[in-house]
This record gives structure tokens, C-alpha cells and sequence, in this order.
């Protein structure tokens, strides 16, 4: 009796258990990593939630590939901590995380078929033999190479070894899989193949996926939640579309497709738009970043949202003037290149009419216009310490 | 004839120089070849002394190798030293190579130098340092002794072989099966040691080779009881020299000709297969 008391007392003291969140699969707190004078990785927090598929993009560099293989217990952090299921990561050597790994170059093991491949981490497992047979045809299976068991990674194609590279991080059922720019040894259409196949598998297994790319192209493909990362810091973690449309800084938004730079001075607040005034007049931009009046900005603006004509016809809050100085037709859309008449070059982009004519041509005087909500004002100083 | 006019200027010079180089090169190998041959065709004569040609064919030399217990026991000696040799140089050799391939530390440099050291000092004077050493340890006239001396003159041409493997094998190989479960030794064992295995195995018949062959650290460090081959011959060659030392040449002449092809055989092999 006194049993059941203890436990009724432990559970008011831990608080209602059932409706606890799940743990993140997995919680990055303050990782950094110094190789000599360079930092490579500053300060990073990332939460994985189970099942969650997260991208780490950026340039070569950045620090994402040295984020995961901390994560893979390659290299050690200098600093921060890891948990995995709410267990502590960073004492578990790299054998003992169960973290399944893809690399870049398949890192397939030449010495042995297809099938051993697949097995090894099994037998690292000491799973009897019957059950290895058994796991490695299915996984095989999935990967969509039934009958390629017994030939060597150098008779098959690199999509072909991707598969098996991938059959073997998976077979043991990791709870994170983590994979370092698995597709950049792949031509386009191939590439573009993996990725939904990737995505499938991440369905069906329902494991948590942590994926590095420098293509953005592929993170918008195949991302819950991107992490822009530069110069070893997380700029930016958040969906696909909230970066694109409100990206936090100047870097993701240059690197997350493209933008139109403006620098500016706020000079109004007003809710969630302020004012600005730069070389081209006044502006109206949304203020993600919590501007205050007379804060430096740089306002980005993507070059599909800005409408060009050649009179003045709309109404928009913010509008330039200048002249076409390049025409790039791209087929769905068409790029104009267009020096405002305050010497700042614009590109905007506008679906293409198909075979009826365009009005405007190079040389032509044009107007562009932006609603101000499609602007975003961001810090100029990117790098501002936070807390 | 009809297509002499196609020949450009100069075409004759060039022949003639192709012609030259090729001279040059049959009498390069037959001077390298010549005294092996000649020793080779010596071991198999019937006169009781050296002599060339020969005058007649006999087995008689080999059959002296076999039942003379000078001989016989000095080959002995010599296969009981270079077999512990072989294995203890490809043991130690391969580790120090996985070690310095794959750790840095400050000193990695010089321990990598003191380790080949052997190659570079000149052997009379390891000979020497050894022979004071080794008088005072009670290794001098040993097996023991022997073993110790050539495993350390034997390690260098492991650890180099070894190195050179190691240094083309894929790190991410390694990383990977870390990644999958593997513990470092399972790491090494199953995927590091497969892809360098020819170069192990060439490093153990090289030291092999080495340890039958040598002669000048040997002949310091032992005496008439414990004896190995090599000394054998430097001893009886000025004394009563018969053609049993020929035949003793041969022998390992052809000991070394079959390493040599066994480790030929492994490197095509390896390369057919795709390791490394």
C-alpha cells in the first residue's frame, strides 16, 4: 500500500506524465567546435522531433557537415551537449550511438558483396544468421535491388551503391539517419529520383532524418524544417516557406533562392510594417526582425514579387523607376535586369505570356512595384550577438 | 621500299638510338644476370672445386647441403630465425603503420624516423651497437638474439609497404563502419585489414627475405653453435671453398625468387579483385 502511495507522490512531483511531449529524437545544445584558431561550428541548438525530416543547408564551410559528424560521434564537440531519446550522446563512442550514417561517396566496403554489406552492421549486432538472411533481403527489397545481394559495390551504378549505402544505414533500424550530401555524386534526374525515394523511405520507417545539402533546390524538395547554415551558425531554422518568405536575415535570404538588396534607415514603426528611407526614397517593408527607429536594415525583396510595368497604373506601397538593361528568357518566367535611377541593380522576375508578346523591351523606362508586406526589413549586422 | 619517301628526316638517327638503347639494356641485364647464372650452373657441377664450366652434372652439392650437419644445421638456424622474424615485423610493422596513419601526436615524426632508422644507419655500425648490447644481456650467440636483431632491421620495409596501403585506403571506410556498430578492433579487422592485406603480406615476405639474406649483423652476433646460413658461407669461403656453396646460393637465390612471385601474385590479385 505504501507502495502505491510513493508512486501517487512521485507522479504529482513529476508532473502529469501521459501528456508530456515525446522527447525530441534529438536536442543540439550549444555545440561548437574549434579546429585550432578556426571555429567551425558556433554555438548551434537544434531539436529534432521524432519522425522529423531537418536539412542543414549552406556553402561548403559552414560547419554543417562538422555539426553532423558530431552528431555521428566522428568528431568531438568542444563544447555543448548532445542527447539522443533524452539520453546524453557525448560519452557513447561512435559504435555504441545505433546512429545510421549515409556518405557522400558511399563509402561502400570494396571487399565484400552487397549482401555482406548490408549484413555488417547486423553481425556488429551479433543478430543470428537466419535473421540477418532474412532483414537484408528485405531491406534490399525496399531499396529496390532484390537481386543484388551477391554482386560487388564496383559492379553497380552510383545510384545503384546510393541504394545500398542507404539499405545499410538503415537495416538496423537506427532511430536518427543521418546523411551527408548522399546525392551530390548523382547526375540531375537521377538526383531528383533519390530524393522521393528518400522521402518514401522516411515515410514508411518513420525515422528521424537529419540531411545535409548545399543544393537548396533539394531542400525545399524534401525538408520538414531547413537550418540555414553560416559560417558555422544556425542563421535560421524553420519551414521551407517561412524562410523563404520571412527569412531572418540577409544571408538566407540570398541564399534561399533569390533577393534584391536595399540598404536603409528605419525612420517609422508602424505594427508589423515600419518605414524606411534609402537612396531610392522612402520604403514600406514587413519588420521581422524587430526594428526600432533608426536602426540600419537592408530590405530584401524577391524578384517575383515585384510587379514591372511601363505606366503607372497600380497602386503599390513601395515603387522605383529605372531602365531594362537585360532581357533572360527562362522559359517558364522571364528575367528583366533593371538599373533603377538610384544606381541600384534589380532583377524581377514575370511569368512568361507564352507566345503572345511581352510590351517591354530593353532600354524601356519601367516602373517596379511592391506591396510592403513582401519586403522584409532585416538587421544589417547579421552577426549582432544575441543574448 | 615504296613508303621510304614517308619517312621523315631523321627517322634513321632515331632508329639507330632505339637500336643502341636496346644493346645497352641486353648488356645491363646480361651483367646482372650473369654472375647468378654462372653461380647457378656451378651448383649443379661435378668437379670438387669451383670451377666454370663445369665439367659434368651432379646432385652431388645439394646431396652435401642435405648431410653435412654444418650445413644443414646453418640453414635450420637461419629458417628458425627468419620465420619468428617474419611474424613479429609484420605484427609490430603493421600496428606501428595503423598507429602513425591514423593518430597524430607531437614526436609522430620522429618516431616514424627512429622506426626506420635501420634503413638508413649504416649496418656496421647497428652491427656494433648490437654486438655490445646484446654481450651484455647474455642475447649474444642466441636465437633469441638473432631474432630480436633482424625483427628490428625487418620492421622498416613492413612499416613502409604498410604505409603506403594504408594511405590510399578510404578513411570514410573506417568512419563508416564505426558508424554501423563496428568496434575499433572489428573495425580494423574487417574492413582496414582486408584492404591491406597484399601489402601485409608483401611486408612478411619481404622480411622473410631479408632475415635469410643478412649477413653482417649476424656475423657479429653469433657464434659456431648458433650459426645461420649466410655466416656459414662468409666462413667456409675462405676456407675450403667446394661447390656446396653454390648449391647453397641457389638455394636462396630461389627462396627469394619465389617471395618475389608469391608477393607479385597477391598484388594481381588484389588489383583483379578491386581492394585497394
Amino acid at each position: 500500500m505504501s507502495r502505491a502511495v510513493d508512486n501517487a507522490t512521485a507522479e504529482v512531483v513529476g508532473g502529469p506524465r501521459p501528456t508530456e511531449p515525446a522527447p525530441p529524437t534529438l536536442e543540439l545544445k550549444g555545440i561548437r567546435k574549434v579546429f585550432g584558431p578556426i571555429v567551425a561550428v558556433d554555438r548551434v541548438d537544434l531539436e529534432l522531433g521524432k519522425g522529423e525530416f531537418v536539412t542543414f543547408l549552406g556553402p561548403s564551410g559552414s560547419g554543417k557537415t562538422t555539426t553532423l559528424a558530431m552528431v555521428a560521434g566522428l568528431q568531438m564537440p568542444t563544447e555543448g551537449t548532445m542527447l539522443l531519446d533524452g539520453r546524453p550522446l557525448d560519452p557513447l563512442p561512435p559504435y555504441r550511438r545505433n546512429i545510421g550514417m549515409v556518405f557522400q561517396n558511399y563509402a561502400l566496403f570494396p571487399h565484400m558483396t552487397v549482401a555482406r554489406n548490408v549484413a555488417f552492421p547486423l553481425e556488429m549486432r551479433k543478430v543470428p544468421g537466419d535473421e540477418i538472411r532474412r532483414r537484408v533481403a528485405d531491406v534490399l527489397d525496399l531499396v529496390g535491388l532484390p537481386d543484388y545481394g551477391d554482386r560487388y559495390p564496383r559492379q553497380l551504378s552510383g545510384g545503384q551503391q546510393q541504394r545500398v549505402a542507404l539499405a545499410r544505414a538503415i537495416v538496423f533500424r537506427p532511430p536518427l539517419l543521418l546523411m551527408d550530401e548522399p546525392l551530390g555524386a548523382l547526375d540531375k534526374k537521377l538526383r531528383e529520383q533519390m530524393q522521393l525515394e528518400i522521402m518514401r523511405l522516411h515515410r514508411d520507417l518513420a525515422v528521424s532524418v537529419l540531411y545535409v545539402t548545399h543544393d537548396q533546390e533539394e531542400a525545399l524538395v524534401m525538408s520538414d524544417r531547413i537550418a540555414v547554415f553560416n559560417a558555422g551558425r544556425i542563421d535560421q531554422i524553420g519551414p521551407a516557406q517561412e524562410l523563404y518568405e520571412r527569412p531572418a536575415t540577409k544571408f538566407v535570404s540570398g541564399f534561399l533562392g533569390e533577393s534584391n538588396f536595399f540598404e536603409a534607415t528605419v525612420t517609422a514603426c508602424e505594427g508589423e510594417l515600419c518605414m524606411l528611407e534609402g537612396r531610392n526614397g522612402p520604403m514600406r517593408a514587413f519588420n521581422a526582425a524587430g526594428l526600432a527607429c533608426g536602426d540600419k536594415a537592408v530590405v530584401a525583396v524577391r524578384p517575383e514579387r515585384i510587379h514591372i510595368t511601363t505606366a503607372a497604373s497600380e497602386t503599390f506601397d513601395n515603387s522605383v523607376t529605372g531602365r531594362v538593361t537585360d532581357i533572360i528568357y527562362l522559359g517558364q518566367s522571364r528575367k528583366y535586369v533593371v538599373r533603377a535611377e538610384c544606381g541600384t541593380e534589380l532583377t524581377v522576375l514575370e511569368q512568361s505570356f507564352g507566345i503572345r508578346r511581352h510590351s517591354i523591351g530593353i532600354g524601356e523606362e519601367v516602373r517596379l512595384g511592391w506591396q510592403g508586406e513582401e519586403a522584409n526589413a532585416l538587421a544589417e549586422d547579421m552577426r549582432k550577438e544575441a543574448g | 621500299m615504296g613508303t621510304l619517301a614517308a619517312v621523315p628526316p631523321g627517322a634513321s638517327a632515331e632508329r639507330w638510338w632505339s637500336r643502341a638503347r636496346i644493346l645497352v639494356c641486353v648488356l645491363a641485364a646480361i651483367y646482372l644476370v650473369a654472375p647468378l647464372a654462372i653461380v647457378l650452373i656451378i651448383s649443379f657441377s661435378s668437379a670438387p672445386f669451383l670451377t666454370f664450366p663445369p665439367p659434368g652434372f651432379s646432385l652431388q652439392w645439394y646431396e652435401n647441403l642435405m648431410r653435412n650437419p654444418m650445413w644443414f644445421g646453418s640453414l635450420l638456424t637461419s629458417v628458425k630465425v627468419l620465420v619468428p622474424t617474419a611474424i613479429l615485423a609484420t605484427g609490430m610493422g603493421t600496428a606501428a603503420a595503423y598507429g602513425l596513419a591514423r593518430t597524430s601526436f607531437p614526436g609522430k615524426a620522429a618516431v616514424t624516423g627512429f622506426l626506420m632508422a635501420p634503413l638508413v644507419v649504416p649496418v656496421i655500425i647497428v652491427a656494433a651497437g648490437v654486438f655490445g648490447v646484446f654481450r651484455k644481456f647474455g642475447l649474444y650467440g642466441t636465437l633469441t638474439g638473432l631474432i630480436i636483431a633482424h625483427t628490428v632491421l625487418t620492421i622498416p620495409y613492413v612499416l613502409a609497404t604498410v604505409s603506403a596501403a594504408l594511405a590510399v585506403v578510404n578513411r570514410q571506410l573506417e568512419d563508416a563502419a564505426l558508424t554501423l556498430g563496428a568496434t575499433p578492433w572489428n573495425c580494423f579487422r574487417r574492413v582496414t585489414l582486408p584492404l591491406i592485406l597484399p601489402a601485409v603480406l608483401s611486408g612478411l615476405l619481404f622480411a622473410m627475405v631479408i632475415s635469410f639474406d643478412e649477413l653482417v649483423v649476424s656475423l657479429f652476433i653469433s657464434t659456431p653453435i648458433v650459426r645461420p646460413v649466410t655466416v656459414q658461407m662468409w666462413s667456409n669461403i675462405r676456407g675450403d671453398v667446394d661447390p656446396t656453396i653454390a648449391a647453397v646460393a641457389t638455394v636462396l637465390f630461389l627462396f627469394s625468387l619465389c617471395a618475389l612471385l608469391a608477393e607479385h601474385v597477391a598484388r594481381r590479385h588484389s588489383r583483379a579483385t578491386g581492394h585497394v
